[in-house]
């Protein structure tokens, strides 16, 4: 089937739904500029995966420097789906927000963590 | 019974509702898999050298795995652009991309490699009895290259009665390549066991058996926190895949026809989830099968 054409079920549509178009960012023209980059992070991700496997088989030298690239690679990847499909790049003040406090957290969470492995006080 | 809803931002925050709830959801969501993960990075920081096991889990299948689940945050993003679009035909089939791309992933772990470690079997030998098993352990080869000892010998389990019957004294194991190949250099840091056990079979009497178990979760840290970590994203994609095929199913299409923009956002929030199983699936794949 051709996807270019309009599917007959939209045509049934109550046009005029979303009232709001100016104040929403995602109207249907600029939902059709981003598709390209949608498929181009995909298949960056995808590349990501296949380096993160082949730089497993890599020696850099201690356990710690291979689990640092790992993680490295791992936080780009993380930071693409976040930013790109999750729309971060471009999202409203009150999301971001939100999440200052959760990376807060999470980051205390780990301090503690290696805290408690680097143990300063009995040390 | 009717959920109140509407689809437009609200003009102090530029937000409609469900988008913030979905991102306080996420929020907690950070924080449930951090405590998860922090315990993880605790635990393996505090393993005893050469404790922390390596090659365990099947790279090529996980490899797999990570790359249908990055096709299926692409399809679930492409079928909300659909959406966006008034393309339905196309949204329709994005999301059956999307929920077959998450039965997929769930099936290898359920059918494939679950099932796989449960038939598994490991002995931890005694340490003064390791001199005895030298030859399945190959520790002199490894101590000469500066490597951590092995404590254990693992393989499949001939004579299960063994496992509950104390009259059976010894376990007879068809040992995994590295116990089979111990001085091997290749098996210095085994990467994946894509070979099944070997024909060699070793003979290793209980009472030189310090702790013995199947690949369950009390079979050590790196287990236990495999598999609550893997089950609980696991359990986050089951959860993904039934909203997925609700919002695909007739029900979808109802609502489509009364107001394309509310199953848009339905769409994009459910894919916001979506986004975020896919996003600790990338950290879990390196951590646990790779590295």
């Amino acid at each position: 089937m051709n996807e270019t054409q309009q599917p007959t079920i939209a045509e049934t549509v109550p046009a005029g739904t979303p009232p709001d178009e100016a104040h929403d960012e995602h109207t249907a023209h600029d939902v059709a500029k981003h598709i390209r980059t949608y498929l181009m992070v995909g298949a960056t991700l995808l590349t990501f995966t296949a380096i993160t496997v082949f730089l497993s088989y890599i020696n850099f030298g201690t356990q710690k420097a291979n689990v640092a690239v790992a993680m490295l690679v791992a936080t780009v990847k993380a930071g693409l789906v976040a930013a790109i499909f999750m729309h971060l790049s471009s999202e409203k003040r009150m999301i971001y927000r939100i999440l200052i406090f959760t990376f807060f957290f999470v980051f205390g969470l780990f301090w503690l963590t290696y805290l408690a492995w680097y143990d300063p006080i009995t040390r | 019974m009717e959920i109140p809803y509407t689809v437009t931002a609200r003009p102090d925050t530029g937000l409609w509702n469900a988008k913030v709830g979905i991102w306080l959801f996420l929020a907690s969501e950070v924080m449930l898999f951090g405590g998860l993960f922090s315990a993880y990075v605790f635990l393996r920081l505090d393993a005893d050298p050469g404790a922390w096991p390596h090659g365990l889990l099947n790279v090529p299948v996980g490899t797999m795995n990570t790359a249908i689940l990055i096709a299926s945050s692409v399809t679930v993003v492409m079928a909300w652009a659909s959406l966006k679009m008034r393309r339905f035909r196309a949204y329709w089939w994005y999301m059956l991309v999307t929920i077959l791309c998450g039965v997929i992933f769930l099936g290898v772990k359920l059918i494939y490699e679950w099932p796989q470690k449960f038939d598994h079997f490991g002995a931890f030998i005694k340490k003064d009895a390791l001199e005895k098993y030298e030859q399945y352990l190959g520790n002199h080869h490894l101590a000469e290259k500066g490597l951590p000892p092995r404590t254990e010998i693992s393989g499949h389990l001939h004579n299960t009665a063994a496992l509950h019957d104390e009259n059976v004294k010894e376990y007879e194991i068809a040992l995994d390549p590295v116990n089979a190949e111990p001085t091997n250099p290749l098996m210095d840091r085994p990467h994946f066991l894509p070979l099944p056990h070997t024909d060699k079979i070793a003979k290793v009497e209980k009472e030189d058996v310090e702790y013995s178990s199947m690949f369950l979760p009390k079979h050590s840290a790196y287990f236990a926190s495999y598999f609550t970590i893997t089950g609980l994203h696991g359990a986050h994609v089951l959860g993904g895949v039934i909203v997925f095929t609700y919002l695909w199913l007739p029900v979808g299409t109802k609502l489509y026809k009364r107001n394309p923009e509310h199953l848009a956002n339905r769409v994009e929030v459910a894919g916001l989830f979506w986004h975020f199983v896919d996003l600790v699936w990338i950290f879990v794949f390196p951590l646990f099968y790779l590295l």
